[in-house]
């Protein structure tokens, strides 16, 4: 357990950066060029400030800060361990990618409200790097909060009454939750006083068992309805309405993360694997997030439409963040916590493909991507790593989490879950790896009547304003290059598991400080 | 019973006053009516109050000359009080008359389902 | 000067209420800085008590020089000093805010008006500075009648809702009375701390049984509680936007402060007939909770729905005296303040959208928020503080309150906390969405694209609170730790 506890505001200048980016977004409401260069300049300082901590927190170095008192007795706590880290440096860094995607998309549609939408946005990256770097629950539940409000407007954003009818129902689900949360938060503070997280846990002998249980129960309904595991999920496809950035960073990245982190905080830092073996409650747990990815993955099959395909898609995804967790042994936490990386960048990477197919060529659905790999090939292209990565191709990021989550399984001994495992990674075969062949390998509809016949062959990586005719080719170079970076990061991350951030490696002391030691012995 | 009725007579009849308020607000139309009601059971906790600076064989609280010691006067502090609630109870009703006036200049009406009527056309 | 602040607090508003009209009469600006003034200097003096009496104790100011418990006393401890700073500072922003209202009325109507604010005020602030439990009477019913008097000035409706208001408020002031009379029969005395004592030996006595319960009744009608919330309604509906503003925001938290003062600092709150009376409060209040945020629900103007809005939040601070222990203090106290500063925003706001468009439902609130940004976005953080959510004002009382309960082990009382803030969600939500998605109609486009949405005299006040409910979420702890925590009682139960 690291003992080194430096006193350091860059958590905090993490977390306000983004918020000072969102008021100068609302003051340049007039000047688009002047508002986006504030969404990128903050997204680079973010990631810088987040990514000069990396070294020291790898060599064991624990920066907080603690600014103020947020109630009596609590103040606001902010420290960057490794798993804060590991949250953190994905967040930021994808952060970057997302933004100039967004610029690339909204220009590339025309769409209203943006100001709105970068500040928001804004907000909700502030509210995450609180979230990664809080380390006590009263902080966590503020910025938990913070995100929930900070991601209505976007969820929204169209304005019209879908979108205000998702909205509905996502407050609802994440009001719901949140009070929940606050309700086990709350109790917690009075048998413990001080929240503080500690890797391993810190309640344990703290109440009797019964009250234990309750308490995990409403904190992990609390965090499990943004990580989408069922039956809590239903808000997570009815926000696909939002626009399709949003969808990539918030709704696979960021906001779904915020949940599943949460669900790793509770299990990990706040009670602990030997309590929860002790209470048994997670492996009711496990057996939850077992259900929901084969049925999520049997529901996304049916989805034609293809963003609520990758919410489903999202959902069992998520899941096996929470199995791992719940599995409660040294490698299990190790497979979820790298999976919180590897499901981000493929899944980014497929929200930014299924973006730019909307905003070129309008297709929403899988059955109007016929042979659309011919023209695009460079999105298809990275489409197609995608969901390799996701069934669990190996040499793709998501192979090494997987094998980790498989050998956690074995380490508790619990060999169904394995068998889960692989079904899953069969029946996301199934339902993502099936549209890439629909992509490349089937032919093409009539060609559209509208617009002109403009005779590109290749890609096409023209600039075009006001996508209302049908453009024939790729697309733009602001939503192209994005796309095909996070894929060569899942490529590359596949064979290079520490390369960039040292995720694994972050993602393995984390894991280690969990346990209590040893990784690969039998659990504690 | 006797001694019940003449000992407690004055805490009955306060009694009643008290509940003829409410009652009477509730039960009669008449705005006025409703407003002489709420006098009714302001006069009936001056009453009380009166009532508890009475001393048995006490004259009134203004010194006669040898005759000294408290038991011979009755309490004079719950007098000064209510008189003051008297004043309380007089702006109150006239700032209750105002507006009653108020109310029948545009309504035409002071009974109280005739004017609901008329305000909800 | 320095000795005579806590007279300062309530001499100053009054005797400037009696000279207002006067004023008025001679200058339209002068009237606007002397009522200011006044309010403002009795604000200062309100702070510079307080800040005394945080450091050296509580402070007993005898009036004529004349020792209590024949006298009459203020006292100014850090919970009435706190209020008082409270229901000045309220009070100063909102008359900030009546300067546009009352532009093109006669000098009559004006002056009339501020000398009414004016004496409601000092009746406020009267009614929380005092130590003596029949002058606490007096000020009660000043600051009743000035208020009947200005809620009635909003027009037809709004007198025949005065007029009711003044009917059921000057019967709780009655039981009030009645309350004091019997206390008065058993102890012989008028004086808080005095009866503290005297009451000590007495509590199993039938006569004090019946003050508390006569205490309870006549509050509880002056705050609305439910079922005896009836009057509410209509008069915050009606009354003109200023008087909404000031009254909502403070008058029914007095009352809720007179409850405390008595049932916590008189009272013993342990032994006697107080627990049983906060165990039927607190059940009082938690039907009130939710019964106010349903009804809330079901409005369509949004005064109304404020007003509902009021009957469910004056519960919070009940429950929080019901719960009796220090978080369960903390979070009502804590939410008297939170309750004051946001609903007098909402009502604020409120008056700034009937003032622009005209218009009060919520339906006609449709995309408001390109009108008037700044008001809208107050109005945003004032919704979301009364829903609950961090880091606004709004979550903290919540969250003190919460801790409260569950320490307690009152379960029912949690689950109500939890519900309304989700039904609170509801009806906030559902303005939000008209406001900032619903497409305006087809509205004749005045000319008035120059300047500001609103005069500044009103825009000013506005977002001031709203900011200040930002503020006040975000230091929650220092207020806590450095006011809240003297002003409650040792513990409570």
């Amino acid at each position: 357990m690291d003992v080194n506890a430096v006193l350091d505001y860059r958590p905090l200048w993490a977390v306000l950066v983004s918020l000072a980016a969102a008021g100068l977004i609302l003051l340049s409401d007039r000047r688009p060029n002047l508002r986006e260069s504030w969404t990128i300049l903050a997204a680079f300082v973010k990631a810088a400030v987040v990514y000069s901590m990396l070294p020291a927190v790898l060599s064991g170095t624990v920066f907080e800060t603690t600014p103020f008192y947020v109630a009596k007795g609590i103040v606001l706590h902010l420290r960057v361990d490794t798993a804060g880290m590991l949250f953190a440096a994905l967040a930021s860094a994808l952060w970057v990618v997302t933004s100039f995607y967004s610029i690339g998309y909204m220009r590339e549609l025309d769409e209203k409200h943006q100001t709105g939408y970068f500040a928001s946005f804004a907000v909700c990256l502030s509210a995450t790097m609180g979230i990664a770097f809080a380390a006590n629950l009263l902080t966590f539940f503020v910025f938990y909060e913070i995100l929930t409000i900070a991601t209505y407007p976007l969820v929204i954003h169209k304005r019209n009454e879908e979108a205000i009818n998702s909205g509905r129902k996502y407050l609802v689900y994440t009001l719901i939750a949140g009070q929940l949360l606050l309700i086990g938060i709350v109790w917690v503070q009075l048998l413990v006083g001080n929240g503080d997280f500690q890797a391993g846990g810190f309640l344990a002998g703290k109440a009797s068992t019964g009250v234990l249980q309750v308490i995990f129960v409403m904190m992990v309904i609390g965090t499990a309805v943004k990580a989408g595991v069922m039956p809590l999920h239903g808000w997570l496809p009815a926000a696909m309405v939002a626009p399709t950035p949003v969808s990539a960073l918030l709704h696979a990245v960021a906001v779904v993360k915020a949940g599943a982190f949460g669900i790793v905080r509770v299990i990990g830092y706040v009670f602990g694997p030997r309590l929860l073996a002790d209470i048994g409650v997670a492996s009711v747990l496990a057996w939850v997030a077992a259900f929901t990815i084969i049925v999520s993955s049997l529901i996304a099959m049916n989805q034609d439409n293809l963003k609520r395909r990758l919410a489903f898609s999202t959902v069992g995804q998520l899941s096996y963040v929470v199995l791992g967790a719940s599995l409660l042994t040294p490698l299990g936490f190790l497979g979820a916590m790298y999976h919180i990386i590897a499901h981000a960048f493929m899944k980014i990477t497929l929200f930014f493909c299924a973006g730019a197919l909307h905003a070129t060529h309008h297709i929403d659905n899988v059955s109007q991507m016929r042979g659309i790999g011919r023209k695009m090939p460079f999105t298809m292209g990275a489409f197609a790593i995608g969901s390799l990565g996701i069934a669990g191709l190996p040499f793709i990021v998501g192979f090494i989490s997987k094998w980790n989550l498989a050998l956690g399984a074995l380490q508790s001994g619990q060999w169904i879950f394995i068998a889960v495992l692989i079904v899953s990674a069969m029946l996301s075969t199934f339902y993502l790896v099936s549209i890439v062949y629909i992509a490349f390998f089937k032919d093409p509809p009539e060609k559209a009547q509208h617009g002109e016949q403009q005779d590109h062959h290749g890609e096409h990586n023209g600039d075009h304003h006001g996508g209302h005719g049908t453009n024939q080719g790729e697309a733009n170079m602001a939503m192209l290059i994005p796309l095909v970076i996070t894929a060569v990061v899942s490529l590359v991350l596949g064979v290079l598991p520490n390369a960039g951030g040292n995720f694994y490696e972050l993602a393995a002391k984390a894991a280690q400080s969990i346990s209590g030691g040893n990784l690969l012995g039998g659990g504690w | 019973m006797k001694e019940l009725l003449s000992q407690y007579f004055i805490y009955w009849l306060i009694l009643v006053l008290f509940m003829i308020g409410p009652f009477g607000m509730i039960y009669k139309k008449n705005l006025v009516k409703k407003l002489m009601a709420m006098n009714i059971m302001q006069v009936a906790v001056i009453i009380f109050f009166l009532v508890l600076g009475q001393k048995a064989g006490g004259t009134i609280p203004i010194e006669i000359h040898g005759l000294t010691g408290v038991e011979h006067y009755i309490n004079p502090l719950p007098h000064a009080l209510m008189l003051t609630a008297i004043v309380v109870s007089l702006s109150t009703t006239g700032v209750a008359l105002a507006l009653l006036l108020l109310i029948q200049r545009r309504f035409g009406t002071l009974e109280e389902d005739e004017m609901l009527r008329r305000m909800n056309q | 000067m320095r000795e005579q602040l806590p007279a300062l607090i309530v001499i100053v508003p009054l005797l400037t209420a009696l000279v207002t009209p006067l004023i008025a009469y001679l200058s339209a600006k002068l009237l606007r800085a002397v009522v200011t003034g006044a309010i403002l200097v009795s604000n200062l003096s309100a702070m510079g008590a307080l800040l005394r009496v945080l450091a050296e104790g509580p402070w007993h100011y005898r009036f004529g020089g004349w020792a209590p418990p024949w006298g009459i006393e203020y006292v100014i401890d850090p919970l009435s000093g706190g209020m008082a700073v409270l229901i000045s500072f309220i009070s100063l922003v909102v008359a900030v805010y009546s300067g546009p209202f009352l532009k093109e009325d006669t000098w009559l109507r004006k002056g009339i008006f501020y000398a009414l604010y004016l004496l409601l005020t000092a009746g406020l602030l009267g009614m929380v500075v005092t130590g003596d439990a029949f002058n606490l009477y007096v000020f009660l019913e000043i600051s009743s009648l000035a208020a009947y008097a200005l809620i009635a000035s909003g027009g037809e409706k709004a007198t025949v809702a005065a007029f009711r208001y003044l009917l059921i408020g000057t019967v709780g002031a009655s039981f009030y009375l009645l309350g004091v009379g019997y206390l008065y029969s058993v102890t012989g005395s008028l004086n808080m701390a005095d009866l503290a004592l005297r009451l000590q030996p007495l509590t199993e006595s039938p006569a004090v049984m019946t003050a508390v319960l006569m205490l309870l009744v006549g509050m509880a009608i002056k705050m609305a509680l439910f079922p005896l919330h009836g009057w509410l309604p209509d008069s915050y509906t009606y009354a003109p936007p200023p008087a909404a503003a000031f009254i909502s925001g403070v008058m029914t938290k007095v009352s809720a402060y007179v409850l405390l003062r008595f049932f916590f600092f008189v009272f013993s709150a342990v032994s006697g007939p107080v627990p049983a009376a906060l165990t039927v409060l607190g059940w009082a209040a938690a039907v009130g909770i939710i019964i106010g945020s349903v009804m809330a629900i079901a409005q369509s103007d949004f005064r109304r729905m404020l007003a509902y809005s009021s009957v469910a939040q004056i519960g919070y601070i009940v429950l929080g005296l019901a719960i009796g222990n220090m978080y369960g203090l903390i979070g009502a106290v804590l939410h008297i303040l939170n309750h004051a500063v946001m609903k007098s925003c909402l009502f604020l706001v409120a008056g700034g959208v009937k003032w622009k468009t005209g218009e009060h439902t919520i339906e006609k609130y449709a995309a408001l928020c390109r009108q008037m940004p700044l008001t809208m976005g107050a109005f945003l953080i004032a919704a979301l503080s009364m829903v609950g959510l961090p880091p606004t004002a709004g979550f903290f009382s919540k969250w003190y309150l919460a801790l409260g309960a569950i320490e307690a082990g009152m379960w029912p009382y949690i689950a109500v906390i939890v519900l309304s803030s989700l039904l609170n969600a509801v009806y906030f939500f559902r303005v939000i969405e008209h406001v900032y998605m619903k497409k305006a109609g087809p509205k004749p486009a005045e000319a008035s694209g120059s300047g500001m949405e609103l005069p500044a005299a009103m825009l000013l006040p506005i977002v001031l609170l709203g900011v200040g409910i930002l503020v006040i979420g975000i230091l929650n702890e220092s207020i806590v730790t450095q006011i809240l925590q003297y002003a409650i009682p040792g513990g409570g139960r």
